[in-house]
């Protein structure tokens, strides 16, 4: 066991965990025995910069700004990819045009399906 | 034991040269541990008035309170110990910065800065102005001046940490986190018809202060 070439490391990694678990550790003890807990509802309230808070922290907001998110995000990766393929245009061939005609096709298709929803338009 | 663990087993300083010339270095846990505590005091990121831009100057390049390690000013009361009343507290404000106070995680230390948060300062006589914080919490530092120069926060800073070295940690005078009995909640007042009520906060205010009907201008001290 102590002759494998490997103990001494099997034994820095042990000393390593315990010298980052040990701080942690006694301070989790340190809190448990020595330093009571003492919570009241204004401590526990929800923070707000001092001000009385009103309702719980769960708030709604509106999802279909998720929906503009995800758009948002297709067509900036769209934007993107057109770039660098607006600068080699003229030493591509027809393959890459084809492929890259596909790609703005999908996403104009999605884009199209988007504004036939109604996404577009904030209600 | 009501001198505490540091007091009453401390090093003797001659014992520790002599030990230090051995490079020996000899200390005792309330040492070690208040050393780490004043070293490591966040502030919360919260100002008043005027003195919040000399508390900003304080922490920035020039003066740079980063160097006692109150480098980060903390945004939320949960993750702060230190809170420097940095202006003039006005009766609109005081309850917010009481329930503020109540939401700071313990040990927690307050200095109150400049002539205003200490006492009112040239606004003492406004009908709206509340004559000094520590009649709500109680204010471990005051600093005088108008507003206090960085230097004079630095040293309130100091001086909170001389404090915070001489805490033992047993005995009536240990600090209050390590107290099961020490008060946890300070009563935020309410806007009341004339006044904030309560006027003051007895437990942290002994002395005279204005009834709670009508004006307070001959016995608010």
């Amino acid at each position: 066991m102590a002759s494998n070439p490997y103990f001494p490391l099997a034994v820095l990694f042990v000393a390593a965990l315990g010298f980052g678990l040990a701080p942690l550790g006694l301070a989790w003890l340190w809190a448990r025995v020595f330093s009571p807990a003492k919570p009241n509802a204004v401590k526990n309230a929800i923070y707000e910069c001092g001000l009385e808070s009103r309702g719980d922290a769960w708030v709604q907001f509106r999802s279909a700004y998720y929906l503009y998110a995800i758009i948002f995000l297709i067509f900036d990766v769209e934007a993107i990819f057109l770039l660098p393929f607006a600068v080699v245009f003229t030493g591509l061939g027809a393959g890459a045009c084809l492929a890259m005609l596909v790609f703005v096709l999908l996403l104009a298709e999605g884009l199209a399906w988007a504004w036939a929803k109604g996404v577009l338009a904030w209600a | 034991m009501g001198s505490g663990i540091g007091a009453a087993m401390a090093v003797k300083p001659d014992l520790k040269i002599e030990l230090g010339k051995q490079g020996v270095f000899v200390t005792t846990i309330s040492d070690l541990y208040n050393w780490g505590r004043k070293n490591s005091v966040w502030p919360m990121q919260f100002g008043l008035a005027c003195c919040a831009i000399e508390m900003i100057a304080t922490t920035m390049a020039r003066y740079d309170l980063a160097r006692f390690g109150a480098e980060v000013f903390r945004p939320s009361p949960r993750q702060a110990d230190l809170m420097i009343i940095s202006g003039t507290v006005t009766k609109k404000m005081a309850p917010q910065v009481v329930r503020l106070y109540n939401q700071m995680a313990e040990p927690k230390y307050v200095i109150a800065m400049g002539a205003c948060a200490i006492s009112g300062g040239p606004f003492k006589q406004g009908y709206n102005v509340l004559k000094g914080i520590d009649r709500y919490i109680p204010v471990d530092v005051h600093i005088p001046g108008c507003p206090p120069r960085p230097e004079a926060l630095i040293h309130a800073f100091m001086t909170l940490q001389a404090k915070i070295d001489e805490q033992p940690l047993t005995g009536s005078e240990r600090p209050r986190h390590l107290d099961a009995e020490a008060q946890g909640e300070f009563p935020i007042p309410v806007q009341g018809a004339h006044d904030l009520e309560p006027p003051v906060n007895r437990l942290v205010w002994p002395l005279p202060a204005p009834a709670v009907i009508g004006t307070d201008a001959e016995n608010c001290g």
